[in-house]
């Protein structure tokens, strides 16, 4: 018997499942088909056992935070609208604000929190000469209309340059922007930096209490409520397609008949399994990462370090770009989920470490030296941790994953985080039927996955 | 089915797609969008609950027609007939 649906939805992570939701409330027929056996893609959790505790904690992936922090009933904002659309209750997804995060350069800090206030007060202390230019900044910046589907590429950095002369405080100001969505490297289109200097630095941080994982909890638990289908283990062989989709056929030789592919495997990555040969060509992105998680013996060395992340920098200019070694030391996210919410003090203290790396370089290691490496990475993180705490540290866990590890669990190409430097803002495919959803089709960050999965479902699954 | 019942079923709906607003006091010939934060994912919602619980069908060239309160009123009960 052939399996029909409305729609078949390629990746359980975040923007599959908010498309999986509206669709499925509207009463069409889909299936959310999902390679690994957990959902979330970039924004997943794992669950390690400590040796000698035995305990079984739970390691967030891909969330550091969610961007775009609302308080409850605040209009108008992106969080907003996406649990509205989800009809999810705000206070679901149990939010904990961040203390403040801090910009640290060689030769200067900045603090910032989720009241503007605070960042426009610290550059008004370190860099007096460009309050005046930033409060002129940050006017502009809210009459943008950074969503605008036509606007024409314009440089991040040269906005920057018209507007600022102290180059240091334009490369802090930009460096936690790229690195927290950035394809490109070095820059980035201005309507992107709008997007992404709003979500960081005016609305914030917060995390979810449990974690990533209480927010795909939610999700799967609406999403079977209104009826939707999931189906972990299954990979799609091909998508069958010749103007127009016919549907998709899986690795377990199993056939799924439709006309509406929404996919967030990614833009390369869905057109490589198209059984049909086309012209166009996504570019891979270049950046990838490692990150290190470990687990300090208490909560001590958090008391006196009340940031929740740090932008650390080396020295006084940001390289945001694929190193040209394993992974770069010179720069890095440094993450206290701790942080979030500071009335819990007992149990251990979490550190997450992100550097750049390259992909191509982890790949080639062997087996054991890729081990090695590994604990090079960690060395650094740890090293990150002592220099930030000032004090030795007692680690009774760690982990470190790598671009490779990010290519096996998401499926993404060379381990990109932030996906192809191609994105189809309308999410629209020379294939009649075929969307592209999430990170390809250019929002960003946890919010903008949820939000990039509900208006394509609305556009191209409801609007017809 | 009358006047006053489409009035309820419309204001259901929003009641629903947007559960954080205060409905009281809506005045019925002002535009929803102007005073209740509703946006076009918003005004798509009650068009979809439309189709959903009451099987009415509003064309999206149809959709200014939903502006105010009195309009939908005006523009819906005969669909209800």
């Amino acid at each position: 018997m052939t399996q029909k649906y409305d729609a078949v939805i390629i990746g359980a992570g975040m923007s599959g499942l908010a498309a999986g939701i509206r669709l499925a409330m509207f009463d069409k027929k889909v299936v959310i088909l999902e390679k690994h056996v957990i959902s979330g893609g970039l924004n997943s959790y794992y669950t390690r056992r400590i040796k000698e505790t035995k305990e079984l904690i739970n390691f967030d992936v891909g969330l550091h935070a969610l961007t775009n922090f609302a308080k409850k009933g605040e209009k108008k904002r992106p969080l907003t609208k996406l649990l509205k659309q989800l009809r999810i209750p705000y206070d679901a997804f149990q939010l904990k604000e961040q203390t403040h995060s801090l910009i640290h350069f060689k030769s200067a800090q900045l603090k910032f929190s989720n009241d503007l206030a605070l960042l426009t007060n610290e550059i008004s202390e370190v860099f007096p000469k460009e309050i005046d230019s930033f409060t002129r900044f940050t006017a502009y910046l809210m009459e943008y209309n950074e969503v605008d589907l036509n606007a024409k590429y314009e440089s991040a950095r040269s906005v920057l340059d018209s507007y600022f002369k102290d180059d240091l405080l334009k490369e802090m100001i930009i460096a936690p922007l790229l690195i927290y969505g950035s394809a490109w490297e070095n820059d980035m289109d201005f309507s992107q930096f709008v997007i992404m200097f709003k979500s960081l630095y005016i609305e914030g941080f917060s995390r979810p209490e449990g974690g990533v994982r209480t927010i795909l909890d939610l999700l799967i638990k609406r999403y079977e409520e209104v009826g939707g289908e999931l189906r972990y283990r299954a990979i799609v062989e091909s998508i069958k397609a010749s103007n127009e989709v016919h549907g998709v056929e899986l690795k377990n030789g199993e056939y799924l008949e439709t006309k509406k592919i929404l996919s967030s495997a990614g833009l390369p990555e869905t057109f490589k399994i198209l059984n049909k040969e086309t012209k166009f060509r996504p570019q891979i992105g270049k950046l990838s990462f490692t990150e290190s998680i470990y687990l300090l013996k208490d909560k001590t060395p958090l008391k006196n370090f009340d940031s929740t992340i740090v932008f650390y920098n080396d020295s006084d200019i940001y390289n945001y770009q694929k190193p040209n070694q394993l992974f770069d030391k010179s720069s890095a996210v440094f993450c206290l989920p701790d942080n979030y919410d500071r009335s819990e003090s007992q149990g251990y203290g979490t550190v997450r470490v992100t550097h750049m790396a390259n992909y191509k370089l982890w790949k080639e290691l062997e087996k054991t030296e890729y081990k090695e490496q590994k604990e090079t990475v960690f060395g650094e993180a740890r090293l990150l941790g002592e220099k930030l705490f000032n004090q030795e540290l007692d680690v009774v866990f760690k982990d470190v994953f790598t671009p490779s590890t990010i290519e096996r669990y998401t499926n993404h190409f060379d381990g990109t985080v932030y996906g192809s430097t191609t994105k189809l803002r309308d999410g629209k495919t020379e294939i009649e039927g075929l969307y592209i959803i999430g990170t390809d089709q250019g929002f960003l960050g946890i919010v903008g996955s949820m939000l990039s999965g509900i208006s394509m479902a609305n556009l191209h699954g409801l609007m017809e | 089915m009358t006047t006053e019942e489409v009035k309820n079923i419309v204001l259901e709906i929003i009641a629903d797609v947007a559960p954080d607003e205060d409905l009281d006091g809506l005045k019925g010939a002002d535009s929803l969008r102007d005073q209740l934060d509703l946006d076009s994912m918003d005004f798509l919602d009650i068009v979809m609950e439309l189709r959903k619980r009451h099987k009415v069908e509003v064309p999206s060239e149809d959709y200014s027609h939903l502006a105010t309160l009195n309009s939908c009123v005006e523009y819906l009960t005969p669909k209800f007939a």
